[in-house]
């Protein structure tokens, strides 16, 4: 039986049933590759490529809203080094981006090790944790900007009550608190994507292991320090990159909260470069301030990645 | 280096009683195994005396103190895990060398102990590798390694075998009694292997849902079961079972009967079964107590059978056999010559029955 098996497959493979040509094409798998790659070619090009290369074409013209514009070559570049303004992004920039990712990384981090262990009603609050960052980022930050108005403002309100201010805080009209309270919310947004990110980390490692440390006379911020945190790391520092990138581009919620005002005072990369380029119809200059954002990104990304394959071989 | 006593120790987890009035005491340098079926409170008393699990109630003493509120660091034990529990990204040599570092010893008492350990183990050559370059057999050894560099109190294994293949199994087994005759520490050993019990077990703890059936030396338990349970669950292959009808004759002779069995009990069995006599009981076999027949055996011991399945393993042959309603397994001599749907006679050897008391399930 073995014999006759072994005929009918030799025959197959000699050609004995008629294929199409195609079909022989698609065996060879450096032709299957690229057909099953080219979806993936197209959407990336048309989506990320070409706006990319048209954002760069933009940038080294003088392109405005209705005027195609002429090649000027790095003069926008050179334009936003002199620009206050643009000084006063990359600042508020790199704080922003700074200050939330280490509190949303302790928090995170605090609230992950937090649900990591065994309670009543773990899923139910698992799924709770999740709220603020299902909730469309739009929504959720007009009702943050409703709790940080002058007027109407429940935390002031709050305050008052318990007599621990006797005046209104202006959060968001107070230049030097306008960027806090727009941390604070990045931070309330961020959170969640940490918590459960890391929560999803802490799960693969092993319990056992905690148990082994405990008896090897880990105190517990010893276990944390020497097991957990250690074989966190590859975890954590993928949110980290994920957040990063997000937070260092991040648009919508300052623009609903501030537009960037008072005074710049919360001015961003990305509402900067929205409000020349979209705003005020300075498309080329727009286009500038984007890209500038690139090549601080790029460093970062380039860096965590080579830290991420390091851990990973560890 | 420590006696063990544990006293009216029970467990309750979220309204179950994993754990009941567990008494104990182990002596200092003796290798105790606790051995039962999965869910029977064996890992859980373990981990009580390790301190990882709380107690609800009771006392767990180790040398002469109390550890009931103490944390597992400060009892002074070590302990093996099922499935290693080696810290993946620490190499070989820092995973047995983090206890040590813990309790802040000097770099060169770790470097001294960490080598000697290796050098028991013989995993010198594996030092600088990471645990998932090790095969299974090298994990547990630096599981075991991780343990007995810290020259503790008491040795706690966890199934330490379980996940290894069948012949690196014995061949730890017989590492793990070398080590302890060498190091003489005090070990309470858990497994749901009874040859893993009977072998290295000065003494023997066999558990069924959370309460001691018996406690004694592995010969003890294989020779004087106190109860059906510990009869069927120590000796391998397990033994068999029928239920009998205890009856008397004329003679005053005592006769064990169902359909398929009619033997006579020697006298010091009677004497033991005379209450019974009228009752159901459960008669207890082991395979290795049942022979084929010869002409010599008197008629009394024998009983007829069917085999059903023949396994020869080489050194024994196990039949199985229908003897009236009931199946019963028996080692014979590899000599022996029976197919599948023979007819044989067994014969047993009558000083080698077990009986059970019906309702209870204890020895009579």
């Amino acid at each position: 039986m073995a014999v006759s098996d072994v005929t009918t497959t030799s025959d197959t493979y000699t050609g004995s049933v008629r294929r199409w040509p195609v079909t022989r094409l698609l065996e060879d798998e450096r032709w299957l590759a690229l057909v099953l790659l080219v979806p993936t070619m197209v959407l990336l090009g048309l989506f990320i490529a070409y706006p990319f290369v048209k954002g760069v074409e933009l940038s080294v013209t003088d392109a405005k809203v209705g005027v195609p514009g002429n090649f000027v070559g790095m003069q926008n570049f050179v334009g936003l080094l002199n620009d206050s303004i643009f000084r006063v992004a990359v600042w508020n920039t790199i704080v922003y981006t700074a200050v939330t990712t280490v509190f949303k990384l302790a928090l995170g981090l605090w609230l992950a090790l937090l649900l990591n262990r065994n309670f009543k009603g773990k899923a139910l609050t698992r799924a709770f944790i999740l709220l603020p960052f299902i909730i469309p980022t739009v929504l959720s930050t007009f009702a943050w900007k409703w709790m940080f108005d002058p007027t109407f403002s429940v935390i002031n309100w709050t305050l008052f009550r318990l007599g621990i201010i006797s005046s209104r805080i202006n959060w968001l009209g107070d230049p030097s608190l306008a960027l806090i309270s727009v941390i604070i919310v990045n931070v309330w947004r961020g959170v969640p994507f940490y918590a459960i990110s890391l929560l999803a980390g802490l799960q693969t490692i092993n319990p056992e292991l905690q148990d082994a440390a405990a008896i090897d006379g880990a105190r517990p911020w010893q276990r944390f320090w020497y097991v957990t945190w250690p074989l966190l790391l590859p975890v954590t520092m993928v949110v980290v990159l994920f957040s990063v990138i997000q937070t260092f581009a991040d648009f919508q919620l300052v623009y609903v909260l501030t537009g960037g005002g008072p005074a710049n005072a919360t001015q961003l990369f990305a509402t900067y470069a929205y409000q020349i380029g979209v705003g005020t119809g300075l498309l080329s200059q727009g286009a500038a301030i984007s890209l500038a954002m690139f090549p601080v990104l790029l460093v970062v990304v380039i860096v965590q990645l080579l830290y991420i394959r390091r851990v990973e071989t560890l | 280096m420590a006696p063990v006593v544990i006293r009216n120790l029970n467990k309750t987890f979220d309204g179950v009683h994993a754990v009941k009035d567990v008494n104990l005491e182990i002596n200092d340098k003796e290798f105790v195994v606790l051995v039962g079926p999965s869910g029977c409170g064996k890992t859980t008393t373990l981990r009580m005396v390790a301190g990882l699990e709380s107690i609800t109630s009771g006392e767990i003493l180790i040398g002469d103190k109390i550890v009931n509120e103490l944390p597992p660091m400060d009892r002074d034990i070590a302990m093996v895990f099922q499935n290693y529990a080696l810290y993946p990204h620490m190499n070989v040599y820092d995973n047995m060398a983090f206890g040590l570092k813990m309790r802040r010893f000097g770099r060169a008492e770790i470097d001294a102990r960490v080598k000697a350990a290796a050098e028991i183990l013989g995993i010198q050559a594996q030092l600088q590798r990471k645990p998932r370059q090790l095969s299974g057999g090298q994990r547990q050894r630096v599981a075991l390694g991780r343990a007995i560099v810290r020259h503790p109190k008491l040795f706690l294994f966890d199934e330490p075998l379980s996940n290894l293949d069948a012949k690196l199994r014995v061949q730890m087994r017989v590492e793990i009694k070398k080590i302890h005759a060498r190091l003489g520490t005090t070990a309470i050993y858990v497994t749901h292997d009874q040859v893993e019990a009977m072998t290295l077990g000065d003494r023997v703890v066999v558990m069924r849902d959370g309460v001691v059936q018996q406690v004694g030396e592995p010969l003890e338990l294989y020779n004087a079961p106190a109860n059906r349970f510990v009869a069927g669950f120590i000796g391998s292959p397990a033994m068999n079972f029928a239920t009998v009808t205890i009856a008397a004759d004329a003679n005053g002779l005592l006769w064990a009967n169902n359909e398929g069995i009619h033997i006579k009990l020697p006298a010091e069995v009677a004497g033991r079964l005379r209450k019974h006599v009228g009752e159901h009981v459960t008669l207890g076999i082991r395979p290795e107590d049942l022979r084929v027949a010869s002409s010599r055996d008197p008629a009394d011991v024998a009983f007829d059978a069917m085999v059903e399945v023949v396994e020869k393993l080489g050194s024994e042959i196990l039949l199985d056999v229908k003897v009236g309603p009931s199946t019963m397994a028996a080692a014979v001599e590899p000599t022996v010559r029976a197919k599948v749907r023979d007819q044989l006679r067994l014969a047993v050897n009558p000083d080698r029955l077990y009986f059970f008391d019906g309702p209870s399930q204890a020895a009579i």
